[in-house]
C-alpha cells in the first residue's frame, strides 16, 4: 500500500451531439409554415393582446388559444445588445445585434439579430424589417435577421399589419404544413476524470490495475472513483490488485453487436482480481464458451499498445472455492 | 407549522478549473464539513436532496456520482432536482415540514470548466424559436440591461459601481474566485462588460437542515427558515418587462419578506443589472447589507450559487451578525424563476 502519487490529470475532448425531432402543435405549426411562405402569425388572447411569437396557451391566464392573425415583417427594436464575436451557432458571422423587436400588429417582442455595421447604427425604438432566408424550411431561422428600416413604403413580402391598426385574421392554413423540426445541439466538452480515475487509467499504462481501500471499511474498490459509496469518506490508499482473479458469474452472448468482430457465443463475466472488493467486467476467452464456469481462475490478456486488457483466459490454477467470492458476485 | 432552520453550512473554494477532482472528489469536503459542524453522521441524516446539472458534465445521471459521496449504504432516503441547489433545499424544507424526517443534508455542485457554460445555458431555451439561434446567457443579460438602461434605471457607471462594491466584499471571503475590485474591462457583449459578469468555475455547497430543538441541539443559533417561495414567469422574453421582477416580488410577498424590514440580502444576481432588477423588486433600501459575501459576482459555480445564497445569509445570522435576512436564488434567463427565503435568529 502506497499514498497516491501526484496525479497526471488526464483530460480528452468530449462531444454531446444530437439531432432533436420536435413535434409542433396547431399554433407552433402555424408559425413555422408561415415563416416559411414569409409570413408572420401570431395569436390573440382573450383580452385582444397578439404574441408574436405565437404560444398555445395564455401565460397570464393559462387558457388555450388559436386564434390566429398576420402581423407585419416591419417592428420596433424594444431592447439591442451588441454582440461583437458571432459564436458558432449563431444566426450571422460578422458583428450583430441581439434584438427584441415588436412586430407591427403585435404587442410582445420576437427575439433575433439584426444585421448593422456597429453599435452605434442600433437604438431602441429603431424601425427594422425582417430579412428572409433565401431557403426556407418551416423554422425561427428562415428569418436570416433583421435590417434597419427607415422607409413606411412596402416592404419584402407579407402583408401583415401597418403600424396601429389591428392585426388581420389568418386561418393558419398553408399546403404542406411543417409539423415537426429538427433542432441539432451540440455542446463540447474537455472531460478530466479526476484524480482517481486518471491514477487507474495511468497504472492500466504499465499494464497494472490499481483500486483504492476506504480507510474505514478497508474496501478494495477498482476501478476507484474517489470515494467510499458505503462509508461516504475518501479512498486515498493506493492498492495494486491482480493480475489474477476469479470468475464470480458470467452470461454467454449470442447477438453479435455492430463493428465488434468478436465470433459469437462469447462469455462477458465479472472478474475480481485478487485483492479487490467488488469484481469488474470482461470477456473471457481462451476457453470454449460452455465450458465456463464460476469460479474459473482467470488472468488479463494484454494486446500491443492496448490500455486495457483485451481479455481474461484460464490461468489453469483449480477453481476457487464458492466462500471465496460469493460476496463478490 | 414546525420551525425548521439552517444549521450548518459549508463551501469549497471556487476554482476556474478543478481537472484534477472528480465532482465527487470536489464535493466531499463540504459534505464533510457540515456533518462534522452538526456531530452528525450519514445515518443519521432523515433526508437527503442534491441540485446539479447533466449539461455541465456533458453526461447522463451525473448526479449519481456523487452519491458515492454521502455513504449511501444502507439505503438513504434521497432526492435530486436538475436545478440549484436552493430548490433542492426547498424540497427538503417541505419533507421536513410534512414532519417525515427530522433533519436534512442538502447539497449541490456544478463543474462549469469542462464545457463551454455559455453555450451549455442556451439548452434550457425554448426549443422552437429561440434555442436554435444560440442566444448566450450574457447575449440575453446584456438585453436586460439595456432595457434598464433605457428606462433610466441605472447607467453603465452604477453596473460598474455594483460590481467593485460586490468583488471588494468577496475580498472578506476566503472561498471567492474573484476577490477584491478588478477593472470593468471591455464589452463582453454590450452594454455588460467583463466586470458586469460572474467568473465562470467550479465549486460546490452543502448545508444541513434540522426541525424544531434538534437544531437548537446541533447550533448555537439556528438561522430559522420563516417562509420560503418560488415563482416562475413566461418563457418567452418578449412577453415579460424585463426591467422588473414580479416573479421574485410574488416569492418575496409569500415568504413573508414584506412583514418586516431584513437586514442583510443574499441576493444570487450573476450580472450586475440583475441586482438591480432584484433591489427593486424585493424592495431593499440603502440601509439593507447586499451581497456582503461578495455575491455571484465574486464566484458563481452554477448550480451553487443559489444554495450558496442560502448558506451565506444562513451563516450571517449564526455569527451574530443579522437578525433577519433574505436569500435570493435565481435560474432561467433573466431572472425567469426566482426563490426567496427570510431566515431569522432569535434575540441574543
Amino acid at each position: 500500500m502506497t499514498a497516491a502519487p501526484s496525479p497526471e490529470v488526464l483530460r480528452a475532448p468530449l462531444v454531446v451531439e444530437f439531432p432533436f425531432t420536435r413535434s409542433l402543435g396547431p399554433v407552433q405549426s402555424a408559425f413555422l409554415t408561415g415563416l416559411r411562405e414569409r409570413t408572420v402569425l401570431g395569436v390573440r388572447t382573450g383580452d385582444g393582446t397578439v404574441l408574436v411569437p405565437p404560444v398555445e396557451y395564455d401565460p397570464a391566464t393559462a387558457d388555450e388559444i388559436r386564434d390566429l392573425v398576420e402581423v407585419a415583417p416591419t417592428g420596433t427594436v424594444t431592447t439591442w445588445a451588441w454582440e461583437a464575436s458571432p459564436r458558432r451557432g449563431q444566426p450571422l458571422t460578422t458583428p450583430f445585434a441581439w434584438v427584441l423587436v415588436k412586430l407591427d400588429g403585435a404587442d410582445t417582442a420576437l427575439l433575433h439579430v439584426l444585421d448593422a455595421p456597429g453599435p452605434g447604427a442600433v437604438h431602441s425604438g429603431q424601425r427594422v424589417r425582417i430579412r428572409w432566408a433565401a431557403e426556407r424550411t418551416g423554422a425561427i431561422t428562415d428569418i436570416a435577421c433583421f435590417e434597419p428600416y427607415e422607409s413606411e413604403g412596402d416592404g419584402d413580402g407579407g402583408s401583415g399589419a401597418a403600424p396601429g391598426t389591428a392585426a388581420p385574421a389568418h386561418s393558419g392554413l398553408f399546403d404542406d404544413l411543417v409539423t415537426g423540426i429538427t433542432a441539432p445541439a451540440r455542446l463540447d466538452y474537455v472531460y478530466s476524470p479526476g484524480r482517481a480515475q486518471s491514477d487507474y487509467i495511468n497504472a492500466l499504462a504499465d499494464r497494472k490495475t490499481v483500486g483504492e481501500r476506504c480507510p474505514s471499511c478497508a474496501k478494495v474498490y477498482v476501478p476507484p472513483r474517489g470515494a467510499c459509496p458505503t462509508c461516504g469518506v475518501a479512498t486515498t490508499d493506493r492498492v495494486e490488485v491482480g493480475p489474477a482473479g476469479t470468475l464470480t458469474t458470467y452470461c454467454i452472448v449470442n447477438i453479435k453487436a455492430r463493428g465488434l468482430d468478436i465470433e459469437v457465443p462469447y462469455v462477458y463475466g465479472h472478474i475480481a482480481l485478487d485483492g479487490a472488493g467488488l469484481a469488474l467486467h470482461g470477456r473471457i476467452g481462451g476457453i470454449p464458451y460452455d465450458q465456463v464456469r464460476m469460479g474459473l481462475r482467470v488472468e488479463p490478456v494484454w494486446t500491443e499498445g492496448a490500455r486495457f486488457p483485451d481479455h481474461y483466459r484460464p490461468t489453469g490454477e483449480p477453481d476457487a472455492d464458492y466462500d471465496t467470492y460469493k460476496e463478490l458476485i | 407549522m414546525r420551525d425548521i432552520a439552517i444549521v450548518a453550512f459549508a463551501q469549497s473554494d471556487h476554482l476556474r478549473r478543478t481537472d484534477e477532482c472528480s465532482e465527487v472528489e470536489m464535493v466531499m469536503p463540504v459534505l464533510h464539513s457540515v456533518l462534522a459542524q452538526t456531530g452528525l453522521k450519514t445515518s443519521d441524516i432523515g433526508f437527503t436532496c442534491s441540485g446539479s446539472s447533466d449539461y455541465l458534465a456533458g453526461r447522463a445521471f451525473s448526479f449519481t456520482m456523487t452519491l458515492d459521496g454521502v455513504g449511501a449504504w444502507p439505503p438513504i432516503s434521497e432526492s435530486h432536482v436538475e436545478m440549484d441547489g436552493a430548490w433542492a433545499l426547498y424540497e427538503a424544507w417541505v419533507k421536513l415540514l410534512t414532519g417525515e424526517a427530522d433533519t436534512a443534508l442538502v447539497y449541490s455542485y456544478g463543474k462549469s470548466s469542462p464545457g463551454s457554460v455559455r453555450d451549455v445555458l442556451t439548452r434550457q431555451l425554448d426549443p422552437y424559436y429561440v434555442a436554435p439561434l444560440w442566444p448566450d446567457s450574457v447575449a440575453l443579460a446584456a438585453l436586460q440591461a439595456q432595457a434598464l438602461i433605457d428606462a433610466g434605471e441605472t447607467d453603465e457607471p452604477a453596473l460598474a459601481g455594483v460590481a467593485t462594491r460586490s468583488r471588494g466584499d468577496a475580498a472578506d471571503n476566503p472561498h471567492a474566485q474573484l476577490p477584491g475590485a478588478r477593472p470593468q474591462g471591455d464589452y463582453l457583449v454590450r452594454p455588460l462588460r467583463t466586470g458586469d459578469c460572474p467568473p465562470i468555475g467550479d465549486g460546490a455547497v452543502a448545508v444541513v437542515l434540522a426541525a424544531g430543538d434538534r437544531a437548537r441541539d446541533l447550533c448555537e443559533r439556528p438561522a430559522w427558515i420563516r417562509g420560503m417561495d418560488h415563482r416562475i414567469e413566461a418563457h418567452s422574453l418578449g412577453v415579460r418587462d424585463l426591467t422588473d421582477s414580479p416573479s421574485a416580488r410574488l416569492a418575496a410577498e409569500r415568504a413573508g419578506a414584506f412583514e418586516r424590514p431584513v437586514d442583510t440580502a443574499e441576493l444570487h444576481a450573476p450580472f450586475t443589472s440583475q441586482e438591480v432588477v432584484l433591489r427593486k423588486a424585493l424592495r431593499l433600501g440603502d440601509d439593507v447589507r447586499v451581497n456582503p459575501s461578495g455575491g455571484a459576482l465574486a464566484a458563481n459555480p452554477v448550480m451553487a450559487a443559489g444554495l450558496i445564497r442560502l448558506g451565506e445569509a444562513a451563516a450571517r445570522i449564526q455569527r451574530g451578525e443579522s437578525d433577519r435576512a433574505l436569500a435570493h436564488a435565481t435560474s432561467g434567463p433573466c431572472l425567469q424563476q426566482n426563490l426567496v427565503a427570510v431566515l431569522e435568529g432569535e434575540a441574543q
